[in-house]
């Protein structure tokens, strides 16, 4: 028995740490390129640091030759996921708490077909929108991305069910009979509970928001309107041809994850209850 | 979920009689229709458009100045689609691809959240930040990244393979598909791994006890006990895995910016965004649409599978 488990614990140990270096080597090869100087990518060993260029790197991506374009896309990505994820996660909110509390005919079909929502690979969705919103003028404007970005079928489904379990009906009967309208009684009770699920509906979206490419790869022919993902890649495309770009890429690259990843680890336990809750159903 | 409405039914549908307090259905109205405006005009619209569009086709008036005019034509787009090969072989390397990646990836998934679950692993809150750490990376960005070590300048995976004397080459037409598949399993692998390992914690420690008075060891309390209890998880992670093989874009897209054999038809998405792009919208909503019908079929397809397994046994 002591002996299995000892043998178990070291191949359990073993097992992780060959997974470890396999999640944490691209981050890690990332961080070593990006302090290189360009000269030094192709002719250095890829894991060891050498010339320590990486404030150069930074001056070079955030300014000169590309007139600060790599800001610009910074922080379009950052409006399109914080705006969308926070108009998102309240319709959401609204929404998911009305079919957890409220009871109306055609309730259950609404959320089949929001669920059903779930399943539609935006993609496929992409393509149409495109031709809608060239019909009516939205292509190439903030619009065509920040629209389509607030609709997350998969935050309603978790918002009901953090609406049902978090919010107890007699606290809302109690608000109710205390003159409170539905809107003031779901804002002034029903918010603040469901306020530490929201924040992993939110992060979700913020997240779905961040990496999404397709969509505004579709929509935005605008440099000035690309977020961070579809900048990098119009980039990489053209280090062949420009190959200084290539180390702006990879600086590019890594002040694009590093926000990200802060989040993640600070936020970790919110993660955890929406992929609970996903995980129960 | 269901049971909650399970006594709603159609009890109060006449009438319009509430319960004293209950919310007037103009309130009810106005917190759906926040999200239901634009779930509407986003989603359903672009479904309904689509599938509108892949039923017309673009003909010409006969003679030398003929216009182009469009009108419908019945499966013509369909059955347009069904005959190019290049569909066939994007839809056969997706399904290869989805063979191979989707088991590999939860597998590991499982094995790791077994492991992060069990008595056996110390540095567990390490090991699971490590893990879904890629999770915040954007598939666009990790398959920049992995491109570079794909890469025969840069990459110093390959100079090591090289110093030990196996020669490596990522992007090869025998190597790509799986390189692709690579940027796959380390994108998702962790996020598949939280989820089962949010199930395993879960169950109630009081549900091993009898296992373990009864001598079972931790493999065998993994394998008969806890992965019976989280297959809900695993059957969700494999649907959620589904869908996103036949979704793949952005990996293949910024691969092929360094390799010659990512055609611009190898997935099934990226032939449909070919076909648009040169102006065949009709042809490019078929495939769409066709996309979005095998996406359906195989993911309730598994599911109906899987439930009816679980009610046999």
């Amino acid at each position: 028995m002591n002996r299995e488990s000892r043998t178990g614990r070291v191949a359990a140990m073993a097992i992780m740490f060959l997974l470890a270096i396999y999640f944490l080597l691209p981050i890690y090869f990332l961080i070593v390129a990006a302090t290189k100087p360009q000269g030094d990518l192709a002719t250095t060993f890829g894991l060891a640091f050498s010339h320590f260029a990486f404030f150069d790197n930074l001056k070079t991506l955030f300014g000169g030759s590309t007139n600060g374009i790599f800001l610009r896309w910074a922080l379009n990505s950052a409006i399109y996921s914080i705006a969308g994820a926070a108009v998102g996660t309240l319709i959401s909110a609204l929404c998911g708490y009305a079919l957890a509390k409220f009871r109306f005919r055609g309730r259950e079909a609404l959320f089949s077909v929001i669920l059903g929502g779930v399943l539609v690979p935006t993609t496929a969705l992409a393509l149409p929108l495109f031709l809608l919103f060239s019909a009516v003028g939205l292509v190439n404007t903030y619009w065509a991305v920040f629209l389509p970005s607030i609709v997350s079928p998969f935050g309603v489904y978790l918002a009901r069910i953090f609406a049902a379990s978090a919010v107890p009906d007699e606290l809302l009967e109690s608000a109710r009979l205390d003159g409170a309208g539905e809107f003031k009684a779901f804002f002034s009770v029903a918010f603040r509970l469901m306020t530490p699920s929201l924040v992993t509906v939110f992060l979700f979206q913020f997240v779905g928001i961040w990496n999404n490419f397709f969509l505004p790869m579709v929509m935005l022919q605008k440099e000035s309107l690309f977020p961070i993902t579809l900048g990098l890649y119009e980039w990489n495309g053209q280090t062949a041809r420009v190959p200084m770009l290539q180390e702006s890429v990879i600086t590019g690259s890594l002040v694009s994850i590093v926000p990200l990843i802060i989040v993640f680890i600070l936020l970790q336990r919110f993660w955890r209850t929406g992929l609970a809750s996903g995980a129960l159903k | 979920m269901t049971a909650l409405s399970a006594s709603v039914g159609g009890k109060r549908s006449t009438g319009g009689r509430r319960r004293s307090g209950g919310p007037r259905p103009a309130t009810i109205v106005a917190f759906l229709l926040p999200f239901f405006a634009p779930f509407v005009l986003f989603y359903l619209v672009p479904i309904a458009y689509a599938l509108g569009q892949s039923f017309l086709v673009v003909r010409r008036t006969p003679g030398q100045f003929g216009h182009a005019y469009t009108t419908f034509g019945w499966f013509t787009q369909y059955a347009e689609a069904l005959k190019n090969t290049e569909f066939w072989g994007s839809i056969g390397r997706i399904a290869l691809f989805g063979v191979v990646q989707v088991p590999v990836m939860l597998v590991l998934a499982l094995l790791m959240a077994l492991l992060l679950d069990s008595p056996l692993l110390k540095l567990k809150a390490f090991f699971r930040i490590a893990a879904f750490m890629p999770y915040a990376v954007p598939g666009v960005i990790a398959a920049i990244m992995w491109s570079f070590l794909y890469s025969p300048q840069l990459s110093p995976v390959i100079d090591v393979l090289n110093a030990i004397g196996v020669p490596a080459n990522f992007l090869g037409p025998g190597a790509i598909l799986w390189s692709v598949a690579n940027v796959s399993t380390w994108l998702w692998t962790g996020y598949n791994m939280l989820i089962m390992f949010s199930a395993l914690q879960s169950i109630p420690q009081e549900i091993y006890e009898a296992a373990k008075l009864d001598g079972a060891g931790n493999w065998r309390i993994a394998v008969s006990i806890k992965v019976p209890i989280i297959a809900p998880s695993v059957i969700m992670t494999t649907v959620f895995s589904i869908i996103g093989t036949l979704q793949l874009y952005a990996e293949p897209a910024v691969l092929s910016q360094i390799s010659s054999n990512i055609s611009s038809t190898f997935t099934p998405n990226m032939l449909s965004y070919a076909i648009a792009s040169g102006n065949n919208y009709q042809q490019a909503a078929a495939v769409s649409v066709l996309i979005a019908v095998v996406t359906f079929v195989l993911s309730f397809g598994f599911m109906r599978l899987t439930s009816r397994r679980s009610e046999e046994s």
